[in-house]
């Protein structure tokens, strides 16, 4: 595998804050748009198959049970 | 249930009428406004530097309630130069791991002190009733000018120019005024002084409503902090336990925005919740509590001669502790440079770094308190998405559990400021101009245990490693020579400091570092006491 699973960023905190901060006042659908548009920005950027499939496939495990809501 | 009266610890202080109450108006150089921690803090510091401290409260006893319970390394290395530190490790119980939960699986942990050999632990637990009726203990057990220590004193009026203050006050036997050269409003979130001068409290406010209750019951919890993310006992909320001394457990639940406060308060309400949590209803309820908070600061902190300390001037979630630890850092940061100028032996700008060092500072805390509480109380659906998204990725990936922000626990401030002089050397070691020292166990020339703060005490020191040339002096300064007033014992010294011989490290009154050289020549020491004291 070669996605990177240790923290690279060097204040997650404040890279948590920036996305929350991206959010404020929108509503439910403009929020799950703009989260898209950042996912293909990112995905560009990551610029390699592999690791696009690596992340979508941890993005998939980490799914939690259907059962808890 | 009578053990849990007996349990109930309340101080009781009499109000004792001043002469200042009679005749014409008294002038003291310093007044300070609130005997809580920080109030007594400041007080307690001006006063161990030679100032007469007039300091108001307006009840008469210590509350009940634990209230604020942490208390961090760096806060009980001031305690401890201001002569309760030891009192309050004694009495509290040490931790410094903290664990943090989903559900029943543990996501991971953190230690606050991985390292040993400093004299004060990572944090203590103590309910904020002992903090304030040793730090009493020790106001009064200073000597004369000392500090005059007056209950049941209500300040009702402030009016502050360029000089000084005229304070109304009211007593049961009547109102009076008392002038003041300065004064310190150290009177809470709610300040009064606040209100008192037309001053915007401003920042952001939070919905979330959480539930503090103190239990006491005989548990076997290690001393550790304990959060949980969506627990068994509490589906889809947060929850946090701690310990206290005497057997009291701080459980802090969270319960959403539309609670009703008065509602969740009732015993017959909490019971069942913390039932729940516990798995038995072996305990009695010590304090319960509803609270919300908000994250908010003043622009400024010195108007005038009116200086703001603590929550009056900066307040935070609860969520890391950095309430009453940052305030006792503002009393830290204050009380030797207000010293210096009363004394006038630095100039009055000397307290615009008071600003300058603890607005940055409050910063610091409130952007760390405001990161946890959106983790731990997300606003919007989306919100709970990224969190829940962090959640679910922890299990899975490193870099997902280092966003989950249970509360960042208090660390003290380093100060880029103006008062450091910039490293001509090259260093390694944690020492850092404007950082707090780091302790370290040495031995003195009687070969007794001493640690290096207790050694470095509250004054200017220079402190210098032995070498070929004689230790530098200054008339401002203490000379402490490690090589020959203190013996570093394990090297712990040389390796937090990268001590050289001939080394020189400058210190200011709050024990931060402010200057150092690999050789200082006495132009350098100069400039540096200079600027450290404003005078540059």
């Amino acid at each position: 595998m070669k996605l990177a699973l240790d923290n690279r960023l060097p204040d997650p905190d404040r890279a948590y804050r920036a996305l929350i901060d991206a959010h404020r006042g929108l509503g439910d659908e403009e929020s799950a748009a703009l989260n898209t548009r950042l996912v293909l920005i990112l995905a560009n950027q990551l610029g390699d198959q592999a690791l696009l499939e690596e992340a979508i496939a941890l993005a998939r495990a980490a799914q939690p049970d259907s059962s808890r809501g | 249930m009578a053990e849990a009266r007996d349990r109930k610890v309340l101080y009781q202080f009499e109000y004792a009428r001043s002469p200042d109450q009679d005749g014409s108006v008294t002038r003291r150089p310093v007044v300070v406004i609130g005997a809580g921690p920080v109030g007594l803090c400041v007080a307690i510091d001006l006063a161990q530097r030679g100032v007469p401290v007039v300091l108001l409260d307006d009840a008469d006893r210590i509350g009940e309630g634990s209230r604020g319970i942490c208390y961090a390394k760096r806060t009980l290395e001031i305690l401890d130069r201001l002569g309760v530190g030891e009192a309050c490790v004694d009495k509290g119980v040490t931790w410094q791991l903290g664990k943090v939960f989903q559900g029943e699986r543990m996501l991971y942990q953190f230690d606050l002190l991985p390292e040993t050999g400093h004299k004060m632990p990572a944090f203590i637990n103590l309910q904020q009733y002992y903090l304030e009726h040793h730090l009493v203990a020790r106001a009064r057990a200073i000597a004369l000018p000392g500090i005059d220590l007056r209950w049941r004193n209500k300040v009702v009026g402030l009016e502050h120019d360029g000089n000084g203050a005229r304070l109304a006050i009211d007593t049961p036997d009547g109102p009076y005024q008392l002038d003041a050269d300065w004064v310190i409003a150290a009177d809470g979130a709610r300040s009064p002084c606040r209100a008192m001068l037309g001053l915007d409290f401003v920042g952001e406010v939070f919905e979330e409503r959480f539930l503090i209750a103190d239990v006491k019951m005989i548990g076997d919890f290690p001393s550790e902090r304990w959060f949980w993310f969506d627990p068994p006992f509490h589906e889809g909320r947060s929850a946090l336990l701690h310990k206290q001394p005497d057997d009291v457990w701080r459980i802090d639940l969270g319960l959403g925005a539309d609670a009703d406060a008065s509602e969740e308060q009732k015993p017959e309400r909490v019971t069942p919740r913390i039932r729940q949590m516990l798995g038995h209803d072996d305990f009695t309820l010590e304090w319960v509590s509803v609270y919300t908070f908000q994250c908010r600061r003043l622009e400024r902190f010195v108007h005038g001669r009116v200086v703001f300390a603590g929550d009056s001037a900066h307040q935070v979630s609860p969520f890391g502790a950095r309430g009453a630890n940052s305030g006792i850092q503002d009393a830290d940061n204050l009380a030797w440079k207000l010293a210096l100028v009363v004394k006038g032996e630095a100039p009055e700008s000397l307290l615009d770094s008071y600003e300058q060092e603890r607005s940055a500072a409050a910063d610091e805390n409130i952007g760390h308190s405001t990161r946890s509480t959106d983790f731990i109380a997300p606003r919007t659906a989306q919100e709970t998405r990224f969190r829940d998204a962090a959640l679910a990725l922890a299990a899975h990936a490193d870099f997902a559990k280092r966003m989950v922000n249970s509360g960042r626990l208090s660390m003290p401030s380093t100060y880029d400021t103006p008062l450091s002089t910039p490293d001509r050397d090259a260093w390694e070691g944690s020492a850092r101009p404007g950082a707090p020292l780091p302790d370290a166990p040495m031995r003195d020339q009687a070969g007794r245990s001493v640690w290096l703060l207790d050694a470095v005490g509250s004054g200017i020191v220079l402190l210098h490693v032995a070498g070929d040339d004689p230790p530098p002096q200054h008339p401002m300064a203490r000379t402490l020579v490690v090589g020959r007033d203190l013996v570093d014992e394990d090297g712990a010294f040389a390796r937090r400091f990268d001590a050289s011989p001939g080394a020189t490290y400058l210190i200011r009154p709050d024990q931060h570092l402010c200057a150092r050289w690999r050789k200082a020549d006495r132009d350098a020491i100069d400039d540096a006491i200079a600027r450290m004291t404003g005078a540059a």
